[in-house]
């Protein structure tokens, strides 16, 4: 694998009620900032890759309006995907192991605010046994956490949901030299995976997650000690349940930066649990961090990031030395 | 944010209200079932649950057409179907106080994953217990049938405490009235299998105007159409945008456009749309005289045989009394009778 970092993270200061912003009032003073603390050129950008939901505004093709933060003219090599910023990432973290290009901008964004949450989660589940029924995702999350309970696990089983947020994180991942040229810490991916479950919650076993335990495993999270820990935790009863399938000990600090039961830009909050943990190895606090983000009903499915301050090579060189 | 701060300090503040905002396919999202989803359904509408055998024998319900461990084919053979409850165990729930217009039921009810009696998966559906305290993980429930069944996952209209009986009622499909003699409907077999479903799609928003909205409306209603200005390359954007596309930096420079302009193009329409006039309408791109960008509006005063690309136009605008704070305000643009312009000179803007 080619050695590739979060060399930048940048976050809105988000909302919990909607202030007219566009999406490229949420977007742009991000970008201009993560490109701003690497010094790089919107030139330098091989590819750019952004994270939504259509839905949260109702309004088709919201993505194409964020495009006017990003300076797509001359026309750039770009993507969406229709999920959080977290898979966006994933994206570009794959088109970077072409090896043609060197550096990449992520981004997510999303107003939880301005709809109705039950009904847009509901149109995301299977539209033949689960849509129509509108379950929504405190529901969904019910029935996890009432399961969990039933096991014998210590949680509440009637969660709330996290405050309704509007906001937007961006990134910038670069490769080898250009990584240490614009960064003085980078935050090397040293594992990246993502494995999804059944969508049929009546199908699964809602006490484990064997998709996170999977991409954990493929990822890399154990061996080794892991300083922090960004959960995409958007109902507490998750947490318990994701440490345990991680691997995580009770040493590994968990949402130190409040996580997402205290602020869940939908679309962004699981890049932003990258962001954070990149955050922790480029101000020196964390040598290594885990950064998880889900989606879909009863965390169907799950992406695990491994971040180091030394790249997976270094610490091959080590050992040898 | 920057747009924001960037604003002129007299920029007028004008709308804190929030509108609401309509996303709705009407008639709803109409999908094909599949031969697995659609047996399934075509067995509700008959008011049995039905499940299919994964290679581990285990049953799958509901079916997909998929085992969701292997991604082996499922239901391809009768035999690999098995009926299932109708009475069955829950597995987990979770309570609703407050209902919506879409549950359901009206009343606090719990959701639950229920596993028929025969079947190895659970079903997500309604539990009509009365009361949080009479639910719990175990109960044994029922399903309660709706007489209008259309194939559907709500024609189970909730499960109810208790072995049964589960009484299906006879066949009542919607907009079929029953027959005042004889049985309700013997007609099931004569039906076709379910291989259609239709979800209602109604979602409400409350939205705020942007900034950058907000001050063009209240340039549009008192007769002015305002644009903003890249500081970087010059651009003049009308609509007016909060950021250059093109260097993604902020256009924050007010720049007020006069209401003449350029036909860059233009399209004859023969099917009648809201707020156009009466058809053939024209619509079309006019590069007003200082924009950077070509806006789309309605041609009219015309004509539609005489329009031409680089025709010289100028709006028309609504009577001052009737001014509201809308873009309706500028109705349509009109020919100035000035010669017209030659294509090269706004070739860029096409
Ligand atoms: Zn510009």
């Amino acid at each position: 694998m080619r050695d590739v970092a979060v060399v930048a993270f940048a976050q809105s200061e988000h909302s919990f009620s909607d202030l007219g912003w566009t999406e490229a009032d949420l977007v742009m003073p991000l970008v201009n900032e993560v490109l701003s603390v690497t010094g790089m050129d919107r030139s330098e950008i091989g590819f750019t890759c952004s994270g939504s939901n259509d839905y949260l505004v109702g309004t088709p093709f919201s993505f194409v309006a964020a495009l006017d933060t990003i300076g797509a003219w001359p026309p750039i090599a770009e993507s969406h995907v229709e999920q959080d910023g977290a898979w966006a990432l994933y994206e570009a973290w794959v088109r970077m192991q072409h090896g043609d290009i060197d550096a990449a901008l992520v981004y997510g964004f999303g107003k939880g605010t301005v709809g109705d949450q039950v009904g847009i989660s509901s149109l995301s589940y299977d539209p033949y046994y689960l849509a129509p029924l509108v379950p929504g995702h405190i529901a969904m999350a019910g029935l996890q956490a009432r399961a969990l309970k039933d096991a014998g696990f210590d949680v509440d089983p009637d969660p709330t949901p996290p405050p309704a947020t509007d906001g937007a994180a961006a990134v910038i991942l670069a490769a080898g030299d250009v990584a240490r040229r614009v960064c003085s810490r980078p935050a090397w991916i040293t594992g990246l995976d993502h494995r999804i479950e059944p969508h049929a919650v009546g199908s699964r076993d809602l006490t484990r997650s064997p998709s996170t335990r999977q991409a954990a495993a493929r990822a890399g999270v154990r061996p080794g000690v892991v300083d922090f820990a960004e959960l995409h935790t958007r109902f507490e009863h998750e947490e318990m349940l994701l440490r345990r399938e991680l691997g995580l000990d009770e040493k590994t600090v968990v949402n130190a930066s409040g996580g997402p039961r205290k602020a869940d830009p939908i679309m962004a909050t699981g890049l932003i649990r990258i962001g954070e943990a990149a955050a922790r190895i480029h101000d020196g606090s964390a040598q290594r961090a885990v950064a998880h983000a889900a989606s879909g009903p009863c965390l169907q499915h799950n992406l695990v990031c491994v971040l180091a301050a030394d790249t997976a090579s270094d610490l091959a060189s080590e050992g040898e030395r | 944010m920057t747009t924001q701060a960037s604003l002129p300090p007299e920029t007028p503040q004008t709308s804190d209200a929030r509108v609401v905002h309509v996303l709705e396919f009407p008639g709803g999202y109409t999908r094909s079932t599949g031969p697995v989803i659609g047996r399934f359904l075509t067995g509700l509408r008959s008011g049995r649950l039905f499940g299919v055998r994964m290679p581990d024998g285990r049953v799958l319900v509901p079916p997909t057409e998929y085992d969701p461990q292997t991604a082996a084919a499922l239901g391809a053979a009768d035999e690999d179907w098995v009926q299932v409850g109708p009475a069955g165990t829950v597995t987990t729930w979770t309570w609703v106080d407050d209902p919506r217009p879409d549950h359901p039921l009206d009343r606090p009810f719990a959701w639950a994953l229920i596993r028929p009696d025969g079947a190895d998966t659970a079903l997500l559906h309604a539990v009509d217990s009365g009361s949080k305290a009479a639910m719990a993980t175990g109960m044994r429930v029922h399903p309660t049938w709706r007489a209008e069944r259309t194939g559907a996952v709500k024609d189970i209209a909730c499960f109810a405490p208790g072995e049964g009986p589960a009484e299906v009622p006879a066949l009542a499909p919607a907009g079929v009235p029953t027959p005042v003699d004889g049985p309700a409907s013997d007609g099931e077999a004569e039906l076709e299998p379910v291989s259609m479903v239709t979800l209602p799609h109604r979602l409400e928003y409350r939205l705020r105007g942007g900034t950058v909205w907000n001050h063009f409306i209240d340039g549009m209603a008192v007769g002015q159409i305002r644009g903003t200005r890249c500081a970087k390359c010059g651009k003049v954007f009308v609509p007016p945008r909060g950021a250059c596309p093109g260097d993604g930096v902020p256009a924050t420079e007010w720049v007020d456009l006069p209401d003449t302009g350029v036909l860059t193009t233009f399209a004859v329409n023969n099917v009648p749309a809201a707020g156009a006039p009466e058809v053939p309408f024209i619509s079309g791109y006019v590069l007003l005289d200082g924009a950077d960008v070509a806006m789309l509006a309605l041609v009219s005063d015309v004509p539609w045989q005489e329009v031409r690309i680089g025709m010289r136009v100028r709006g028309v605008w609504v009577p001052d009394a009737e001014r509201t704070r809308s873009v309706k305000n500028l109705k349509w643009f009109a020919p100035t009778g000035e010669p017209d312009i030659p294509f090269e000179q706004f070739e860029e803007y096409v």
